[in-house]
């Protein structure tokens, strides 16, 4: 049904949108929770730079990427040095740019669920003697669920769409980093690629939709047990 | 014991007030946005005065002068909302747990089952917060914030979000709290009936400042009020003890030495001691005693004062068989048809006692 390079570019998207997504909550929590508990100077610049994946155009996105955690980027060359992570044309590449593209909507998802949460029902269990990290854990982690998981859906779906800066920094190469629209891009530049292509994006699709589905579970569940 | 002196200023508002309260319930009381709840706010520790100092027993919580301020967490005291708060995603078992686990096993006084027994919540276990009603919530909220044996309870409020029904089911058991538990509370209302039902002391704020401290009967007197204000605020304050309850009428009799007071709802605990806020708008004085009207409460008394000095009203202070003062006011036009004066033997005709009832309508009926 599938030939072996498109079974490779499915399979290839799935570890890419899955890891970026896996990796990027706990940041996006983090992120999301300071900008929704905390005022500090220069707020709206953090809030500016978390956004400007979503308004810059990919390619800008990955042309950054490139020269910060490129082999001779800043935190590139540091990285390849000292923990052996190198992203430059490798598929953790394309997990970082789609990461970083899928950040900003994940954090708008998170930051809503938990500015949604009256700062008084932590307060009361501040008051019941739970230290701060557990007031977080037992009450602003849980009632926060449905957001979270509504941003990483969202962020898992940009994802799989993720190719203009993917293709910026770190190519498209089959097997290492041509993700699902790098190979329907790559299969409409062929002559007799079209079937290939239309495959493709019917996977694409199907996936997309697969996800919704299942974050639509996840939160109708963590809404019974919010019961919000 | 609690000593609170703060200071805080916000731009819109400022706050200056020194207290202290003892075992028992010290009622916060005063007109809205005069800074109860940001006095409550501060001894929770959930904001930060520009200076001050508060000690709770031997435990400074906050000494803005020595730098010592406790977070909220530290300060082991539980803290009642006016709407609840509870944890929506834990059923109530686990909400009345959850305090439990950071209560010193040494410190462990108060027993749940004794709390759930008191509050009446025991069938409640299983079910999430979203299905319970105000009334039941309130009680979760404030099981939840004494299981933990909290050194002392703030109450900021905690009927005001209740209809009145739900008001009247409450009131008792705070009142039990009070009485069964020995933890000191402070207790912010706004309320005339509830705080002179439940404090021994009351202290009084007005625009972020101390107006006056002392007990109900003392603050809460038509002439401790402004008189602006004071005319449909002022409350006497009567101690009598649970007599008989009426299920079929809906009734309790409180018994005082002046004569029986009825009063709506179903009070708990027979031969317990009971206050009742008695307005002085809704005191009718009789030279005859009669049963020839409506009012079935009538308390015998010998008027000690007329005052005046009120416009078309005079107001009339009845020393009642006990002791207990009663304040009511007339007309001046009536004062004088009656020929009242200092001396007079009256009955007093009280039509209406309730614990709010501006707020209780309904109940005004069934006390007639």
């Amino acid at each position: 049904m599938f030939s072996a390079e498109e079974w490779t570019a499915i399979q290839l998207s799935l570890k890419v949108g899955g890891i970026a997504t896996v990796v990027a909550v706990p940041f996006a929590v983090a992120v999301a929770w300071v900008l929704a508990r905390r005022d500090f100077w220069g707020k709206s610049l953090v809030d500016g730079v978390v956004h400007l994946p979503l308004v810059l155009p990919p390619v800008v996105t990955g042309y950054a990427l490139l020269l910060l955690f490129g082999r001779r980027g800043v935190f590139g060359a540091f990285l390849a040095d000292h923990l052996g992570l190198v992203f430059s044309f490798r598929w953790t590449g394309a997990a970082l740019a789609a990461g970083v593209m899928g950040f900003p909507l994940m954090v708008r998802a998170i930051r809503l669920s938990i500015e949604a949460i009256d700062v008084r029902v932590e307060q009361a269990a501040a008051t019941l003697g739970a230290p701060p990290l557990w007031v977080f854990a037992t009450v602003t982690l849980p009632l926060a669920m449905r957001g979270i998981v509504a941003g990483a859906v969202l962020a898992f779906a940009k994802a799989l769409g993720e190719f203009g800066a993917t293709i910026t920094f770190v190519s498209n190469i089959p097997g290492q980093t041509q993700t699902i629209p790098s190979a329907i891009y790559a299969l409409t530049q062929t002559p007799g690629g079209e079937a290939g292509a239309l495959k493709l994006s019917l996977v694409a699709a199907a996936i997309a939709l697969g996800a919704l589905v299942i974050s639509e579970v996840a939160v109708r569940r963590a809404r019974r047990g919010a019961a919000a | 014991m609690i000593s609170v002196a703060v200071k805080l200023t916000r731009r819109d508002f400022a706050l200056d007030v020194a207290f202290e309260g003892g075992a028992g319930v010290t009622g916060l009381f005063g007109p809205s946005g005069c800074g109860k709840t940001t006095v409550i706010r501060l001894i929770a520790g959930l904001e930060c005065p520009d200076e001050g100092r508060i000690v709770l027993g031997d435990r400074v919580l906050l000494d803005s002068a020595a730098g010592v301020r406790l977070r909220p967490h530290r300060r082991r005291i539980g803290l009642v909302f006016q709407d609840a708060q509870l944890f929506p995603h834990l059923d109530v078992a686990t909400n009345l747990a959850y305090g439990r686990f950071f209560t010193p096993k040494a410190a462990r006084r108060i027993g749940r089952d004794a709390v759930v027994e008191v509050l009446g919540i025991g069938h409640l276990m299983k079910r999430r917060p979203a299905t319970l009603s105000g009334g039941e919530k309130q009680r979760v909220a404030i099981g939840r914030a004494i299981v933990p044996s909290p050194e002392l309870l703030l109450m900021d409020e905690p009927l005001a979000a209740l209809d009145d029904q739900r008001k009247l089911e409450i009131l008792p058991f705070v009142e039990r709290l009070r009485d069964e538990f020995g933890i000191p509370i402070v207790y912010v209302s706004h309320s005339v009936e509830e705080v002179a039902r439940l404090a021994s002391t009351v202290v009084k704020l007005d625009r972020g400042k101390v107006a006056r401290i002392g007990t109900p009967a003392e603050v809460l007197a038509p002439t401790a009020l402004a008189p602006a204000a004071g005319r449909f605020e002022a409350v006497s304050v009567l101690t009598g003890k649970v007599g008989r309850v009426d299920p079929d009428y809906g009734l309790s009799f409180i018994d005082h030495p002046a004569g029986r007071i009825v009063v709506p709802g179903l009070l708990p605990a027979t031969g317990s001691d009971v206050r009742v806020a008695i307005r002085a708008t809704e005191v009718t004085l009789s030279l005859a005693r009669t049963h020839q009207v409506s009012v079935r409460t009538a308390l015998a008394g010998r008027v000690i004062r007329v005052d005046t000095d009120h416009g078309p009203f005079a107001l009339v202070t009845l020393e009642l068989a006990g002791g207990d003062r009663l304040h009511a006011y007339a007309t001046r036009l009536a004062v004088d048809d009656l020929g009242l004066d200092t001396g007079d033997e009256v009955q007093a005709l009280i039509k209406a006692v309730s614990i709010d009832e501006r707020a209780v309508p309904g109940l005004r009926v069934v006390t007639d």
